[in-house]
């Protein structure tokens, strides 16, 4: 026992070193962003390159605040193509989702699930979210329908194909143990098989996050009246660099902020792995 | 020894498993006595573990059938328990949640489960740990923590599956006298599979000797001695040395 206690100390020692490594890797981040807006600013104010095609961080930031209230050149506030933007993917994201993850976990557990869904899934998986533009925009118009269903295509790929892997990646020892305590295949699907997928669900959530960022922007420039990938379209035939470079920097906030709330989220549901 | 012939917890009868044309199990019938402590040693590859995925059902026997009290045996029906040779705690329960898993499954009452819980976590020395992750613990109380989730079923027949093959000398001795204790305690069937001998020979009240594949029963020995038993005692050398010279399948 004394043996044990021994041990515990040592992982508390351990944990203290890894908080303190964390606050550091924290201080240098935020200083690499620093460096980075530095450097950006210097270069415009030395004249390498010409401020009509690369703005400063500081016009930017100057933009950003007019923008607040601003409706041109779009024709929305900054706030409102934020706002448009979030609703589309919000709504094709959940949905893919709430559809695409379940049918991935049933698909990787049940075999006639999989025998049934697969032959379809395999012909849709290889046409890339960008392609269904045209024929979303005929049958759906431009409204948030037609972008949510785009978005929808492009994240629920790779949630079916993460959630399935994971959970084709279950431990056979702990199904098992399962078993042999008595559950049944549905009764070790739950206590088993998805707890043991949530860490590639996760990961398939994250790449999803992504993808769904970026097939919004490609579908609002192409067809939308109010968006930050339509503002952004509309800065670039206007020629208002700063207005490009805003929206851009916009949706990385946005995607940076959505991942740090993934983040949370999946901290709290994978605790067991998180903690050492 | 000492149990009465007439309580057969277990009862195994013309065992057979086949994959394909391989037969790994040939015909293998004995029984095992309530609350009786049976090792079963052979040669490495011989078929220990297929023995113990049958009488778990997670193999169906190819001949022949396995009964606890009377009845086909069934992880549904029979409290079945089992320790597995490689790490078996689910990552993402705490202890406490890890030994409440089997009793969960089979929907004891909540207070039962408690109180089995209760009873482990202090037989086991747990107190301190029960809301710690899998991956916070030692390698030591990870195991202990899968041994105490098998003795809270209060299992009809617990079966452990080279549980020590990972583990130094000092940690393995340690985890013996803790299983010893907690099949006295609980009264429970124990078939212990093991390829080392000495810990055969210093758990069991009787040894099953399995021959090379396709495995049948060679040869079952009763130790005679008293618990705690004593490595170098003359008695317990001559139990080695013979079970040893019987696992010599090449000879």
């Amino acid at each position: 026992m004394l043996e044990c206690d021994a041990l515990e100390k040592q992982l508390c020692d351990v944990n203290q070193k890894r908080r303190e490594q964390r606050v550091k890797f924290m201080v240098l981040a935020v200083a690499s962003v620093c460096v980075f807006l530095l450097i950006w600013q210097l270069i415009v104010i030395s004249g390498v390159v010409n401020v009509r095609n690369l703005p400063s961080p500081a016009q930017i930031f100057k933009a950003f605040i007019t923008k607040l209230t601003s409706k041109s050149p779009d024709g929305n506030t900054l706030g409102m193509n934020i706002l448009a933007s979030l609703q589309v993917s919000l709504t094709g994201f959940f949905a893919a989702l709430i559809i695409g993850v379940p049918l991935g976990l049933l698909m990787g557990w049940f075999e006639p699930v999989d025998r049934f869904v697969r032959p379809i899934f395999e012909l849709i998986r290889p046409i890339p979210p960008i392609a269904w533009i045209p024929v979303v925009v005929i049958f759906m118009g431009i409204g948030i329908q037609a972008k949510a269903t785009i978005i929808f295509l492009a994240v629920f790929v790779s949630c079916v194909i993460n959630a399935y892997t994971g959970i084709r990646m279950t431990d056979k020892t702990l199904i098992n143990v399962a078993k042999t305590f008595g559950a049944g295949n549905v009764e070790t699907f739950f206590k088993i098989g998805i707890p043991s997928a949530m860490p590639m669900v996760f990961a398939g959530i994250r790449v999803s996050l992504g993808s769904a960022w970026s097939t919004l922007v490609a579908a609002e420039m192409l067809a939308a009246h109010a968006g930050l990938g339509y503002m952004l379209q509309t800065g670039r035939n206007v020629g208002k660099a700063e207005i490009v470079v805003l929206a851009m920097v916009t949706i990385a906030a946005l995607g940076a902020v959505m991942s740090g709330l993934l983040t949370l989220i999946e901290r709290r549901v994978l605790k067991w792995k998180m903690t050492r | 020894m000492g149990k009465d012939a007439s309580a057969v917890k277990v009862d195994v009868r013309n065992l057979t498993k086949c994959f394909g044309d391989l037969r790994v199990l040939d015909n293998l019938s004995f029984q095992i006595q309530k609350g009786e402590f049976v090792c079963v040693v052979g040669p490495t590859g011989c078929g220990k573990t297929t023995f113990l995925n049958c009488l778990t059902r997670i193999y169906e026997p190819t001949e022949g059938n396995l009964y606890i009290d009377g009845e086909p045996t069934d992880p549904k029906k029979h409290s079945l328990a089992r320790v597995f040779q490689e790490p078996s705690a689910i990552p993402w329960l705490s202890v406490r949640d890890n030994l409440e898993f089997g009793l969960k499954i089979k929907r004891y009452p909540t207070a039962e489960i408690q109180k089995r819980v209760e009873m482990i976590i202090e037989l086991m020395g747990l107190k301190d740990m029960q809301k710690k992750y899998p991956k916070e613990l030692s390698v030591s109380a990870l195991q202990r923590v899968i041994i105490g989730r098998a003795f809270a079923m209060q299992p009809d027949l617990l079966l452990m599956d080279e549980p020590y093959g990972q583990m130094d000398i000092k940690m393995r001795f340690y985890l013996e006298d803790e299983v010893l204790r907690l099949w006295r305690e609980l009264q429970s069937t124990v078939v212990f599979i093991t390829h080392n001998i000495e810990e055969a020979v210093y758990l069991a009240e009787r040894v099953l000797i399995l021959t090379n594949k396709p495995a049948s029963i060679k040869e079952e020995v009763y130790i005679d001695l008293p618990h705690p038993r004593d490595v170098t005692q003359h008695r317990f050398i001559e139990y080695r040395n013979y079970i040893t010279d019987k696992i010599k399948w090449w000879e």
